[in-house]
């Protein structure tokens, strides 16, 4: 791929032309291929010297002492799956499901023909889509019980609505280039066939829509798995943690970072499998499907 | 167009009349003055150079396009009317079009079915049976449970066809619905469309095939900058036009590629 091929690659001689400066004869110049194996030999042989260096300079003990003690690790098991694995997968899935709803009806609002319903949208989709997570996590978990002395809710719903709040901005946005990108004859022929908008929204456009906006979708997914480690800042108790706040905690009691190492891996545990399902939703929706024209 | 098909003791009232429509999109008017009537089983082809507002005018009869002025009646339904359930009205109006537009993530048999069952309310055993009957009228029988993208160009638009009959039209608007077709396909399309209309299907037809218009259509209406220029009997039209504006456009049309 690197060596795209072109006449003049080593049979330049027998095509003599006019325009081609004298001193390119073959035997001066290397050609391409040989220029692209030699740089990249001296790419990999710097990764190679910077891998030693570091192995040589890094102090083993100290980091395995700080980051991989065994007996940590092994001790944070079954709860750091149990409980806290549970509880990021849990907070995760409420806030897209609720998020996936809003973002449904403010997709809707940003496409509608009433103009009030597209401003409203729209401010609200500008609005969360420029707050940081962790400033919506506070408002919701300690500045809204300030400002209404009333207002208690259960720190679960007050998570899945600040995940919600979060992720709908993006989401709207996705779903309404996807309904977009859905052409318009596919309503035009539900409504000729009788049917209402709002049916031809549901029966016919969502889900082509879907299709297309499933891979992004995926991604959000793997976002709002990191989002809900905010989570940690509303304080929550023992069987309530999730994994960054299980972590934060069996730091202080073990007084070791190892707990960091664990909790990252099971992280990954849920998000590589998203972004394996993310390119193969991708792979199999993402070409231009022949039937919708 | 004159006034005597008008006549109020006429035994036979138009099944589609159109009066002093007007269409126009901001500033542009499209449409100006189009009268047209059309009676039960009439096979009327509408023909003009692109542009010409046939299409937007075809669109206008089922309200795909909302009239800027004038009045459409359809089967006794006004269609400018804001009060008439445009929905069941459209029931009544098959349409096809030039790009098709079948549901891609449906079947076949999902594409002739979902809008009996969901607007007609007509059982899923009763949808189906409707929809093996018309498919097998456009020949398709076998591709009941392909998806659309499998099929040719040809075949999507038969289906599109039976589609469209399976809501048990009393009209059919065509929609220049050979315009996007391969050469080759566009045969059987127009075959389907001949025994529909030889079967007493009222159709409106936009269309730039003037052959199939000689010899299927009741009556030709040529249209052009918006307004018709001249209507009456196929063979007159498109045989021996009285307007000047026809002449030259048969002319480009039927012999191109020759000067003047």
């Amino acid at each position: 791929m690197s060596t795209p091929r072109t006449t003049n690659d080593g049979g330049g001689t027998d095509r003599p032309s006019p325009s081609s400066p004298p001193a390119a004869t073959p035997k001066a110049k290397m050609s391409r291929r040989q220029k692209a194996k030699i740089s990249r030999g001296i790419q990999y042989g710097l990764l190679v010297v910077i891998a030693v260096v570091v192995a040589f300079m890094a102090d083993w003990s100290t980091l395995i002492d700080t980051f991989g003690r065994v007996d940590i690790a092994v001790g944070m098991f079954p709860d750091v799956v149990t409980q806290a694995l549970k509880n990021t997968v849990v907070f995760t899935l409420l806030g897209f499901v609720l998020g996936l709803a809003i973002a449904i009806v403010l997709a809707l609002m940003r496409l509608s023909s009433v103009g009030v319903y597209r401003w409203l949208a729209f401010i609200y989709i500008e609005f969360f889509r420029g707050l940081p997570a962790l400033v919506v996590f506070l408002v919701m978990g300690f500045g809204l019980p300030l400002a209404f002395p009333g207002f208690q809710l259960p720190r679960l719903y007050i998570i899945m609505v600040a995940l919600a709040l979060v992720s709908s901005a993006y989401m709207a946005e996705t779903i309404r280039a996807g309904i977009q990108a859905v052409p318009k004859g596919q309503v035009e022929a539900a409504r000729s066939l009788g049917m209402s908008s709002s049916r031809a929204m549901f029966t016919i456009v969502l889900p082509q829509a879907m299709r297309i906006i499933l891979p992004p979708l995926t991604n959000e997914l793997i976002l709002l798995t990191k989002d809900s480690s905010l989570a940690y800042i509303l304080g929550s108790s023992v069987d309530g943690r999730e994994l960054t706040a299980l972590a934060r905690a069996e730091i202080v009691n073990t007084a070791n970072l190892t707990p960091f190492i664990v909790v990252a891996l099971c992280y990954l545990i849920i998000t590589i499998p998203l972004s394996y399902l993310s390119r193969v939703l991708e792979r199999k929706y993402g070409s231009a499907e022949s039937g919708v024209k | 167009m004159t006034d005597t098909t008008a006549a109020p003791d006429a035994a036979e009232t138009p099944l589609i009349s159109i009066r002093n429509l007007q269409k126009s999109f901001g500033s542009n008017q499209v449409l100006t003055d189009i009268n047209l009537e059309v009676r039960k089983g009439e096979v009327v082809c509408v023909i003009g150079p692109s542009g010409s507002g046939k299409s937007t005018m075809l669109r206008c009869i089922n309200v795909l396009e909302t009239p800027s002025g004038g009045s459409i009646v359809v089967d006794g339904m006004d269609m400018t009317d804001l009060d008439l359930d445009i929905d069941a009205a459209r029931t009544r109006i098959g349409m096809v079009f030039q790009s098709f537009n079948l549901f891609g993530h449906l079947t076949v048999r999902e594409n002739l079915t979902v809008a009996q069952v969901k607007v007609l309310g007509r059982s899923k055993e009763e949808a189906n049976r409707t929809a093996e009957a018309n498919l097998a009228k456009v020949g398709l029988s076998e591709k009941i449970d392909a998806k659309p993208g499998s099929l040719s160009g040809g075949q999507q638009q038969r289906v599109a066809i039976a589609r469209a009959l399976s809501m048990d039209p009393d009209v059919m608007l065509f929609d220049e619905p050979t315009s996007a077709l391969d050469p080759e396909t566009v045969g059987d399309v127009l075959l389907v469309m001949r025994s529909l209309a030889e079967a007493g299907m009222t159709m409106v037809v936009v269309t730039h095939e003037m052959e199939f218009a000689r010899q299927v259509a009741d009556r030709v209406v040529f249209m052009d900058g918006g307004v018709v220029v001249e209507e009456g009997p196929a063979k007159e039209v498109i045989g021996s036009p009285k307007e000047e504006r026809t002449q030259n456009f048969l002319a480009r049309v039927l012999h191109p590629g020759q000067l003047g």
